[in-house]
């Protein structure tokens, strides 16, 4: 069993440790910031931590303001509220004008669990893929996201980082960097491959284990970096394996899947099945269950890689 | 950047203001005059002859700012701003042209000068706060204007930033609410009552002075005021016309967003005693 760690946690120590040496940082939450760790910059730098209360809207506008002042803020809540109940203030406030605003969200997906529809972001990606000049980012592991989270800060212009609430198995170790644009091919495989994100990678993994014992040779490609997605590897991919399998802990709609799938119709059609969400709302319950009944295990994402393999066969007996 | 408080010099300004205005809107086929005149003399009181700012400034030089969370009142600031220099005055023709650096509404990254770009309604508070607080942390003593529609207070973001304001004390914060009492679907209070104006502000923590919005003495007065205000952030409840300025524009929710005619704007020129 791979290590377990919890993105938010690598969150809120990074950011933390990023307020040290960069004054201008400046960290907001709205009510959740033992939830989404901003907590832990909240005790070192209580002067430049500001809590906005139940209001994500304000949130974000201030988080606005404060950029369009100099500083480099950090704006957190759950990502269904920080995407949806704030969608226009992002667009209108931090993705037209360009803000220099870090918007990390956790809490994104099915393994917030018990807490139930209303709290499982699973649009979130599609609504801020959809605002131009956001860079939109879902970490594999908490490695990535410190990774993510340095990046960010360095970089002048609008992020959203998607993380979640549970621990998730590491993938990576902590000299791990983050590059816009650019997915890492973990494992080539020649019959299928997967383009995934979030837990939805070390998953992969595993389903690409699994396959190989039945002599199906599955790549695994981590795209954390949604938009901008890193075409040249997508075309790539699909032409080494023919088909694709893209996976992740969102809607099957507007997210990773949507933007794979978009690469590969306009440069170089393959199947691609999409593992994510199927249109729907998911119950309340533990996250294990919720991942099993989404199909979100190894056994589920093989069953979807020998689905597009079967998809590529058919178009070459056509 | 010279400041002026002389009345009669204001005036005049505000004059040539209300002709730039007229002229921009009608060259660009759309816009909204109705909400730019109502504004315009609290816009020259604050730029030429309150606010501490100038073009020549850099972008983190100290330096008093200014919101327009209204932000299709856009021709009211661009008029001061270019009066100001902060661009030349043939842009103004340009106004909502394909490429011209005057967007519809105000667009941050396109025009020297605007702070924050804004149109969609009640999210400028919100982001003068966020200033006043960057302000604050760098231990600048400048001050924060911004400037709301009375319709634009229906929005639900806006009670949000005012009890941030409140909540973090913001004395460099100054606030103008244009209360016209008009918006698009007609009168305020028809279309969605926001009475008690200045007991509902008061309760939320700020700072409240009612003045005439077209008389420069209490609008200075006012200003002075919410400057010795340290612990609070201060409304500035403006009284004002819609349409202030042209006979026929006044108080008539059509003019909202409607450009004049040709005509209508020879008449209006004509009243503003400006030869065509
Ligand atoms: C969020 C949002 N909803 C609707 C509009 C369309 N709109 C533009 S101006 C306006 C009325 C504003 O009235 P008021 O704030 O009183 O402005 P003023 O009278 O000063 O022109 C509306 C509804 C908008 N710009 N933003
Ligand atoms: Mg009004």
């Amino acid at each position: 069993m791979a290590e377990m760690l919890a993105l938010r946690d690598y969150y809120g120590k990074t950011v933390a440790e990023l307020g040290k040496t960069n004054k201008d940082i400046v960290v907001l939450d709205a009510d959740l910031s033992g939830s989404t760790r901003t907590s832990t910059f909240a005790k070192a730098f209580p002067e430049r931590f500001f809590n906005m209360g139940v209001a994500e809207q304000d949130m974000i506008g201030t988080a606005a303001g404060l950029a369009a002042g100099g500083k480099i803020p950090f704006a957190s809540t759950f990502a269904i509220f920080a995407s949806g109940r704030a969608w226009e203030q992002v667009r209108q406030a931090v993705g037209y004008p360009h803000q220099n605003v870090k918007i990390i969200a956790t809490h994104g997906g099915i393994t917030v669990g018990p807490d139930g529809p209303s709290h499982q972001a699973g649009e979130d990606i599609a609504l801020m893929r959809a605002i131009p000049g956001l860079t939109v980012i879902m970490p594999a592991d908490a490695h990535e996201t410190a990774a993510a989270v340095r990046w960010a800060a360095g970089y002048v212009g609008p992020v959203y980082i998607r993380l979640t609430r549970d621990k998730f198995p590491v993938v990576f170790n902590d000299s791990k960097t983050f590059t816009p644009g650019k997915g890492e091919h973990l494992k080539k495989g020649t019959d299928v491959t997967f383009i995934a994100c979030g837990l939805m990678t070390s998953i992969a993994l595993e389903a690409a284990a699994l396959l190989e014992k039945e002599g199906v040779l599955a790549g695994v490609v981590n795209m954390a970096s949604i938009k901008p997605i890193d075409h040249e590897l997508i075309v790539r991919v699909a032409a080494e394996s023919g088909a694709l399998v893209a996976a992740e802990e969102h809607s099957i709609i507007g997210g990773l899947g949507s933007a794979v799938t978009e690469v590969v119709a306009e440069n170089n059609p393959v199947p691609v099945i999409r593992v994510g969400i199927q249109d729907d709302y998911i119950s309340s319950g533990a996250p294990e269950e919720l991942l099993d009944a989404c199909g979100f295990t190894a056994a589920g994402l093989a069953d979807a890689a020998r689905r597009a393999v079967q998809l590529k066969k058919q178009a070459a007996s056509r | 950047m010279k400041l002026t408080k002389d009345v009669n010099e204001l005036m005049e300004i505000a004059r040539r203001m209300r002709v730039d205005i007229l002229t921009m809107i009608h060259a660009a086929g759309s816009g909204h005059p109705g909400g730019s005149l109502s504004a315009i003399d609290m816009l020259v009181a604050l730029y030429c002859g309150a606010m501490d700012h100038g073009p020549e400034r850099k972008k983190r030089d100290r330096r008093d700012k200014f919101v327009l969370s209204k932000g299709h009142g856009a021709p009211a600031l661009y008029a001061v701003l270019a009066e100001c220099g902060y661009f030349g005055r043939e842009h103004l023709k340009t106004l909502r042209q394909y490429e011209s650096i005057l967007s519809g509404h105000p667009y941050a990254p396109s025009t020297p000068g605007v702070e924050i770009t804004t149109g969609s309604l009640g999210q400028g508070l919100s982001q003068a706060n966020g200033l006043a607080l960057a302000n604050r942390l760098d231990g600048q003593d400048t001050f924060v204007y911004a400037m709301m529609g009375d319709g634009e207070t229906q929005e639900g973001q806006i009670w949000e930033a005012a009890m941030t304001a409140a909540h973090y004390k913001l004395g460099n914060l100054i606030a103008f609410l244009d209360n016209n009492e008009l918006q698009i679907d007609g009168f305020v209070c028809d279309v969605m009552g926001i009475e008690p104006i200045g007991k509902k502000w008061e309760a939320f923590g700020w700072h409240v002075q009612q003045i005439d919005g077209h008389d420069f003495g209490q609008i200075f007065n006012a200003i002075d005021n919410a400057k010795k205000v340290t612990d609070k952030p201060s409304l500035i409840w403006a009284r004002t016309v819609k349409g202030k300025g042209v006979s026929f524009m006044e108080r008539l929710a059509k003019w909202h967003g409607t450009a004049p005619s040709t005509d209508e704007l020879n008449k209006a020129l004509a009243e503003l005693g400006e030869k065509p």
